[in-house]
C-alpha cells in the first residue's frame, strides 16, 4: 500500500512532471549528463540544463550530443570513468539507443534513464503509450515504472540505488508515461536535498577506467567465455529483486514515502478480481475499484512497479486466490495478440499450482483516452470468465469500426 | 614508465598495421592516457576474454559510437575534477570512424572535446574480410566492390576524412604513416598536448586484406609516401603547416605492384590508362600540398 509519512501541504510545491524529475536527478548528484531533445521528455533535458546554467549542480557536465545513440554512448564512457550519470529519452530515441543498451548492461554499467513513455512510428505518434521500453525488455535493463509524478521523481533515487548496489550494478530506466505525467502538474514535494546523502552513498564502482589501475573494458568474449556473462547478468537481475524492495523500504525510512516494492496491492485481500497494470493507468484503476467495491465487486489492483527484474513470485502470491487476473496493456507484440503483462504473467502461472485464467486487453494505445467505463466493462468481462471460462483472451480495446 | 603500453601476445597477422601503429601512438603519448576503441580488427585481436595486450585504460563500446564514448570518458573525468594531464585517445579503423562512427565523431570535435582521434587507415572493412569503406581507394579490388570482366574496381576516391576533421576547426589534423614512426609518434603526442579535439589520419597497409608479404609492411607504406599517393602533412587550425617533401616522386606503379588488391590494374586491358588515373591523384597531391 502507498503510504505517506507526515506529509503537510505545506512541504509541496506544484510543479511540472518533468520538472519534478528534473530537480529529483539534481538532488542525486549525477557527474555527467546527457541531453538530445525529442517530445515528450524534452521539459526534462530543459530543467537540468537550467540548473547547470544556475550553478546549482556541482562537479557535472552537461553534454548536448548529436543523437540518443551519443546520448547512451557518452555515458557508457562517463560511468566507466566512475561517474554517476543520467540521461532521459522516449519512443525513437529510446529505439535509436537500442544496440547500446545491451552494451551499457552488459558492461554492468548503472546509468539511469528516464523513459517518457511515448508509442513508436509508424504511424507517428507522439502520445503515450509503453511499446517504446516495453521492447527493450531483453536488453538487460532494470525497468521500473510510477504511477505519478511524486513516483516518478522518487523512482530516480530509487534507480540510483538499485543499479549502483555492488551485488546489482546493472542499468535502469525509470519510466513515466509522456505527457499524462511529463507534462501534468501536480503538488509533490520535491526530493529532498538535506536527507539525499542519508539514502544514496557516493558512486565508487569497484571497477573503472583510470591511468593509475589500467583496465580492460568491453572485451571480446569468445564461445569459452561469453555464457558465463549472461549468466552473471541474469544473477544481477536475481538480486536486484531484493535490493528493489528495500530500496522502497530505506526510501520510505528517510523520505517517508513508499509506493509498493516490486509489486503494489490496492484492496487484493479478498479479491475475486485482480487488475494488473503498470503506469499512470493505476490511478484510473484506483478509481474503478472505489467505485466497484461500493458495489459489491470483489476487485482489487496489483500495480507492477518492476518488468525487470519480473517480479514472478510476488505477483503469484497475489494472485494465487483469485477467480480472475485482468491484465492491461499499453503495447503489444503484434503477431501474439498480447501485450507483455499478459504474456509474462501466464508464463509465471504456467508450471505452478496456480490455476488462474488470465485474460489480456491492449489498451491506450498511441495516448487513447482510457475512460473509467472501459476498465469497468472490462471487469464485466471478467465476471463472465469466472462464470463460464474464457472467450477471448487477449484483445484489443474500444476499437473504432469505423476505421477498420 | 611501463615496459610496454602494448603487450605482445596478441592475435593479429604478422606485420599487423593496427598493431604497429598502437604500439607506436601509445610510446608518443605515454601511460596517463585512456583509450577507447571501437569494433574491429584492433579489439578483436588485443582482447580475447580474459587476456588484454592493453597496459594502459582501455574500452570498447560499438562500432559506430567511439567519438561518443571517449566525449563521456572526457567530460567524466573533468567534472570529477580528476588531474588534467590525462590524455583521452581513440584508436579506430576506418570503417569505425569515416563511415558508421561518423555522425559520433562529428558530434565530439564540435563539442570540442579534449580528446585525440588516430584514424587506423588500412582502407577497407578489414574483420569482416576486406570489404570497401569510404576510404578505400579508387580501383582497389575489395570483397565487395571486386574487379570483373566489366569492372576495376572500386570507382569512388576515398572520403577527404582529415579535410572533414579540419572544417570541424580542430586546432590540430595531420596525416601519418606506420612507415615512419618517429613521426607519427611525435605527431601523437603534439596532438595529445594541444587542447581541443584533434585528428591523426595514419596510413596503415594492411598485409592481408591487400595481399602483400608480411615482411613487407612498412616497404608498402613508405612507397605510398614516395609516390605521393599519401601525403603527409599537419593541419593547425584548418592551414597547413607542414609537409612531408618528397623530392623525386616515384611513379605510383611502384607502390600498387606490390598489392594484390591493384594486381587486375596490371593484368587487365585498360589497366594503363586506370594506373595513368592514379598518377593523376599523385600529381595532384603533388602540386595541391607542394610535396616538391
Amino acid at each position: 500500500m502507498v503510504e505517506l509519512r507526515n506529509i503537510t501541504k505545506d512541504m509541496m510545491t506544484v510543479v511540472e512532471g518533468s520538472y519534478a524529475v528534473a530537480h529529483a536527478t539534481k538532488v542525486c548528484k549525477p557527474n555527467v549528463i546527457s541531453a538530445y531533445p525529442i517530445t515528450p521528455q524534452t521539459h526534462i533535458v530543459e530543467e537540468l540544463s537550467q540548473f547547470i546554467a544556475d550553478g546549482e549542480i556541482e562537479n557535472c557536465d552537461y553534454i548536448n550530443v548529436e543523437s540518443e545513440f551519443s546520448a547512451l554512448s557518452t555515458l557508457v564512457g562517463s560511468s566507466a570513468t566512475g561517474a554517476r550519470t543520467y540521461s532521459s529519452t522516449t519512443s525513437q530515441g529510446l529505439a535509436l539507443m537500442h544496440e547500446v543498451l545491451f552494451n551499457a548492461s552488459g558492461m554492468r554499467l548503472p546509468i539511469v534513464v528516464t523513459v517518457v513513455n511515448r508509442a513508436l512510428s509508424a504511424p507517428i505518434n507522439i502520445w503515450n503509450d509503453q511499446q517504446d521500453s516495453v521492447s527493450e525488455r531483453d536488453s538487460g535493463w532494470i525497468q521500473l515504472y510510477a504511477e505519478d509524478v511524486q513516483e516518478a521523481a522518487d523512482m530516480v533515487a530509487q534507480a540510483y540505488k538499485v543499479g549502483e548496489d555492488p551485488d546489482v550494478m546493472l542499468p535502469v530506466m525509470v519510466c513515466m508515461d509522456g505527457f499524462l505525467l511529463s507534462h501534468v502538474y501536480e503538488p509533490v514535494v520535491l526530493l529532498e536535498e538535506d536527507l539525499i546523502d542519508d539514502y544514496l552513498l557516493p558512486f565508487d564502482p569497484k571497477y573503472k577506467l583510470d591511468p593509475k589501475d589500467p583496465k580492460t573494458f568491453g572485451a571480446f568474449a569468445p564461445p569459452a567465455s561469453y555464457t558465463e556473462f549472461r549468466y552473471a547478468q541474469e544473477q544481477a537481475m536475481s538480486a536486484a529483486l531484493d535490493k528493489i524492495e528495500k530500496a522502497a523500504d530505506d526510501f520510505y525510512d528517510v523520505f517517508g514515502r513508499y509506493y509498493g516494492g516490486l509489486i503494489d496491492e490496492y484492496k487484493t485481500d479478498d479479491a475475486d478480481i485482480i487488475i494488473m497494470a503498470k503506469g499512470s493507468i493505476i490511478g484510473t484503476i484506483r478509481d474503478v475499484i472505489d467505485n466497484l467495491r461500493e458495489n459489491g465487486v470483489k476487485v482489487g489492483l496489483l500495480k507492477v512497479r518492476a518488468l525487470r527484474p519480473f517480479p514472478k513470485d510476488a505477483i503469484k502470491e497475489v494472485v494465487k486466490d483469485s477467480s480472475v487476473v485482468i491484465t492491461l496493456d499499453k503495447n503489444i507484440s503484434p503477431g501474439v495478440n498480447e501485450g507483455a503483462l499478459c504474456t509474462e504473467t501466464k508464463a509465471c502461472m504456467y508450471n505452478s499450482d496456480i490455476n488462474v485464467p488470465v485474460i489480456g486487453y491492449m489498451i491506450g494505445l498511441g495516448g487513447r483516452d482510457i475512460p473509467e467505463d472501459t476498465i469497468e466493462n472490462i471487469v464485466d468481462e471478467a465476471k463472465e470468465v469466472i462464470n463460464s471460462g474464457i472467450s477471448t483472451e487477449s484483445q484489443f480495446t474500444d476499437l473504432r469500426e469505423d476505421l477498420i | 614508465m611501463k615496459e610496454s603500453l602494448f603487450c605482445s601476445g596478441h592475435s593479429g597477422c604478422p606485420g599487423c598495421c593496427d598493431a604497429m601503429i598502437s604500439k607506436f601512438v601509445l610510446r608518443g603519448i605515454g601511460e596517463n592516457c585512456i583509450v577507447s576503441t571501437p569494433t574491429g580488427c584492433l579489439e578483436v585481436m588485443t582482447t580475447p576474454y580474459p587476456d588484454s595486450s592493453w597496459n594502459v585504460p582501455w574500452i570498447h563500446s560499438l562500432f559506430e559510437n567511439a567519438g561518443a564514448v571517449a566525449s563521456g570518458i572526457e567530460s567524466a573525468w573533468k567534472a570529477m575534477n580528476k588531474d588534467d594531464d590525462t590524455k583521452f585517445v581513440v584508436i579506430a579503423g576506418d570503417g569505425g570512424t569515416v563511415d558508421i562512427g561518423m555522425r559520433s565523431i562529428s558530434g565530439a570535435f564540435e563539442r570540442g572535446h579534449d580528446i585525440t582521434y588516430i584514424c587506423m587507415d588500412n582502407e577497407a572493412y578489414m574483420n569482416t574480410g576486406v570489404q570497401r569503406s569510404g576510404a578505400t581507394p579508387y580501383d582497389a579490388s575489395t570483397t565487395t566492390s571486386p574487379a570483373g570482366k566489366e569492372s576495376f574496381g572500386n570507382e569512388l576516391p576515398k572520403k577527404n576524412m582529415p579535410e572533414i576533421m579540419a572544417a570541424h576547426g580542430s586546432p590540430y589534423v595531420a596525416t601519418a604513416s606506420l612507415a615512419y614512426p618517429k613521426d607519427l609518434m611525435k605527431k601523437a603526442k603534439k596532438a595529445a598536448d594541444i587542447e581541443g579535439p584533434t585528428y591523426i589520419h595514419a596510413h596503415a597497409p594492411c598485409t592481408t586484406g591487400w595481399g602483400f608479404d608480411t615482411s613487407k609492411t612498412v616497404e608498402v607504406g613508405k612507397l605510398a609516401v614516395q609516390t605521393a599517393l599519401w601525403p603527409m602533412y599537419e593541419m593547425e587550425n584548418g592551414e597547413i603547416t607542414q609537409v612531408r617533401k618528397v623530392k623525386n616522386p616515384k611513379p605510383v606503379e611502384e607502390y600498387l605492384k606490390l598489392q594484390r588488391r591493384f594486381k587486375h590494374l596490371f593484368t587487365k586491358e585498360g589497366g594503363d590508362e586506370e594506373i595513368k588515373k592514379i598518377q593523376e591523384t599523385a600529381n595532384f597531391n603533388i602540386k595541391h600540398f607542394g610535396l616538391q
